[in-house]
């Protein structure tokens, strides 16, 4: 993950505008709120709302496709297991699909469209996640593109030495996790040079002062309103329309 | 606790060693022992000393980074003391520079990266932005606070990290080769700050620099440290080269005017032995959100490699060095265009050489990584120089005898049953420049391409490489190395292609030879 910050990047969608400690909880409020109920309406009235929403979260389609493409397949997938060993047939195979992708698109909302620094921000000055945890979080994200780069090397001296896995499926395994090791050893070594660095700069001494300041807004506060009424909302339709199922009744 | 930085600016700071001593966790012998050392406020120091002399342990415990419950551990004995005090309870007040940007910066952006340090330090935070801008200006950081951290080159990154060093306002500052991992234009980038900084700080100066040429006059007393011992010369830089540097030039150290003079036999020149045709690379696909698209960074090359030549690749960093050696090794395919063999390469497979299978292309062409550990694939030095020998049929006597003498060639006989991953940087090198010739048919593969081969190493193992590269083209193999070393550049080099700008530029030019044009003292 390439950490590009562009100016002013922030306020040119609703989404990107709001505080990610905000998002997370919202998200955090619908997910928790779906796992009572198993049927498809509930859980589609608030799949509708999100999906009504992703224009205005600033992600672009590629990294929608990338990130939401797995959650898809997984949703596909759990609704096509559902159909064919369950026992409600392919109303209960719709309910667990739609219900999975309901859960899951909003926490992939939240965390694509924050600046992971405003995100660590957010968490540790409005939600108290302990700081250093999160610090280490966001150094680490840093390294990730670093880490690829390190892994495609790896494969390539491999290759160099003779090691190929070429047509035979038996030796792909060993030589995969020959290359983790290396990869392992790679990146605990640069680990601890960061780990050195940050110590090097005073991290871990005492009490830290912060530079940037996590505001939470009215629009905040919405969102966390809008959310709960949302789940309010589909639970009132489904209800209504006779097609609400608990998951333990 | 904003007690604990203190008012910044002032005359630098005063450091004491006495009997100081450090021993790493684990092992038996001390880095450093029965060091002696008064470094006055303000003085400029430049440490030497044979690699393995402790120097940039020192460097880390005068930042506080040794002691009882600090990153490094181990044991220490006599005393350190800057302005007086435990170096380690003023962790942080100290600025460090360390060779590779890419593990120092912490923050996704320019501005808050500068400003971790002060935040840390528990800074209030109306005074942390002022002295952001003044840090970003004063190394003449040419983006603004949002700029991102992933997008500088290494030379800009190094840049933000000295920015993040001065927003302290150290009255030490502590450099340990802080250009060594930067192109020549990065390089020179990050020496004019230092220069211009040097000038205007009263800070007192500690410095390593493994090619004491550069930044000789940056520095007003050099101290050389001698492994698992202590201070063994001192004095001003003329004074200390003028008594001790044949000394130190035996030891490996590189001295202004002493450079190593190898003895590199003629190349043999011949036919080509592969072809790089209309060769174009783009770079790789990034993972995750805002990553950038692929890009074109090299179109339309086309070079032949012939047998009995070096070939050096240099230019800019990220500009395609290591991508187009690659290729040229067979390791990774070209986005367009291919590699092919030519004469007794083709012989052995007419097809492109991405498409050979690796243990084919092993026998034939042998690669040498920047990091010598990505091509350890065994745990001990003998089984790594068997593993090609064994795997290409060869019989275990024959393959044993084999094994010794390239031990025996490349100075490891004594370290043939440690695990690779234990050596010192010079022996790594040296074991994968065995691993590479290991594979090859009659001792050696035909074409040996080498990716920054003497980055880091010692004048001793330096030498040593040059000269057996030197032997290997007289046997009529190629070699191919990407490459930012001018004395290597001088001594070993036929031809000369600058990758820059999406393409290539080659020279055959008068570089190559017995190399005996190159300057000396």
């Amino acid at each position: 993950m390439t950490l590009d910050v562009p100016d002013g990047g922030g306020a040119r969608y609703w989404m990107t505008g709001l505080n990610p400690a905000a998002k997370l909880l919202a998200a955090l409020i619908l997910a928790l709120g779906l796992v009572p109920a198993v049927d498809a309406v509930t859980g589609g009235v608030v799949l509708a709302a999100v999906l009504l929403s992703v224009p205005f979260s600033g992600i672009d389609r590629r990294t929608l496709l990338v990130l939401g493409g797995p959650f898809l397949l997984m949703g596909l997938s759990s609704g096509l297991v559902n159909y064919l060993y369950g026992e409600h047939g392919l109303e209960g195979a719709v309910g667990a699909a739609v219900r999975l992708l309901a859960i899951a698109l909003p926490g992939l909302l939240a965390a694509a469209s924050s600046d992971p620094t405003e995100m660590s921000d957010g968490l540790v000055q409005k939600l108290r996640v302990p700081e250093r945890p999160a610090m280490g979080v966001l150094a680490a994200l840093r390294l990730i593109p670093l880490l690829a780069h390190q892994w495609r090397t790896i494969s390539l001296a491999r290759r160099a030495r003779g090691l190929e896995a070429g047509r035979n499926p038996f030796r792909v395994v060993p030589l995969f996790f020959g290359r983790l090791f290396a990869l392992l050893v790679r990146s605990i070594r640069t680990g601890t040079l960061l780990a050195t660095a940050m110590d090097a700069r005073a991290f871990g001494t005492g009490p830290r002062s912060r530079a940037r300041t996590s505001h939470w807004r009215r629009a905040d506060t919405a969102l966390l309103a809008t959310v709960v009424a949302l789940l309010v909302a589909a639970y009132a339709v489904s209800w209504r329309l006779g097609a609400l199922v608990l998951l333990f009744s | 606790m904003g007690e604990r930085l203190r008012p910044g600016g002032g005359p630098g700071a005063r450091v004491e060693l006495s009997g100081w001593g450090w021993q790493h966790s684990g092992r038996d012998t001390h880095a450093l022992r029965g060091v002696d050392l008064t470094i006055e406020p303000g003085e400029r120091v430049l440490l030497l000393g044979a690699s393995g002399a402790g120097k940039s342990t020192l460097l880390h415990s005068l930042a506080g980074l040794t002691g009882p419950d600090s990153a490094i551990s181990g044991d220490q004995e006599g005393t350190l003391l800057v302005d007086g005090e435990p170096a380690d309870r003023r962790r942080g007040l100290v600025g460090l520079v360390s060779q590779d940007p890419e593990t120092q910066l912490v923050m996704a952006r320019a501005g808050d990266d500068v400003a971790f340090g002060l935040e840390n330090l528990g800074v209030e935070p109306g005074l942390i932005w002022p002295r952001v801008d003044a840090a970003l200006a004063e190394v003449g950081f040419p983006y603004g606070r949002r700029h991102s951290t992933g997008a500088l080159s290494g030379g800009e990154k190094q840049r933000l990290v000295i920015a993040g060093a001065l927003a302290v306002r150290p009255r030490l500052l502590l450099l340990d080769e802080p250009t060594a991992n930067l192109d020549p234009d990065g390089a020179a980038l990050v020496r004019g700050v230092l220069q211009r900084l040097l000038a205007e700080t009263e800070a007192t100066l500690v410095l390593v620099e493994h090619r004491v040429a550069d930044v000789v006059d940056l520095v007003d007393r050099v101290v050389v440290l001698e492994p698992g011992g202590g201070v063994i010369a001192d004095g001003a830089p003329g004074a200390v080269f003028a008594e001790h540097g044949p000394s130190l030039a035996a030891q490996g150290v590189w001295i202004p005017g002493q450079e190593p003079e190898p003895d590199v036999a003629p190349g043999a020149g011949g036919a080509p032995l592969l072809e790089a045709v209309g060769v174009a690379a783009r770079t790789p696909v990034e993972l995750g959100t805002r990553a950038a698209a692929p890009r074109t960074v090299l179109s339309g090359v086309d070079l032949p490699v012939a047998a009995g030549t070096a070939t050096a690749l240099t230019g800019p960093n990220g500009a395609g060095k290591s991508t187009l050696l690659m290729m040229l090794a067979g390791l990774s395919r070209p986005h367009r265009g291919e590699v092919l063999p030519r004469g007794p390469l083709a012989e052995a497979d007419r097809r492109p050489l991405r498409r050979w299978p690796a243990r084919r292309l092993a026998r034939h062409v042998g690669t040498v990584f920047q990091h010598a550990e990505d091509q350890f694939v065994t745990p001990t030095v003998r089984d790594e120089l068997l593993f090609a020998p064994l795997r290409a049929g060869m019989e275990r006597a024959a393959a044993d005898a084999w094994v010794d003498e390239l031990l025996e060639r490349l100075r490891l006989t004594r370290l043939a049953d440690v695990h690779p991953y234990t050596l010192s940087g010079g022996e790594k090198r040296r074991l994968s420049v065995a691993t590479a010739l290991s594979s090859g048919p009659a001792h050696a593969p035909d074409v040996l391409a080498l990716d920054e081969p003497t980055f880091g190493q010692d004048t001793r193992t330096w030498t040593e490489l040059v000269e057996l590269l030197g032997a290997l083209r007289a046997e009529g193999r190629a070699v191919v190395m990407a490459t930012h070393d001018e004395l290597l550049l001088r001594h070993l080099t036929d031809t000369r292609v600058r990758v820059a700008d999406g393409g290539v530029d080659a020279a055959v030019g008068s570089w190559g030879g017995a190399g005996r044009d190159g300057g000396s003292a």
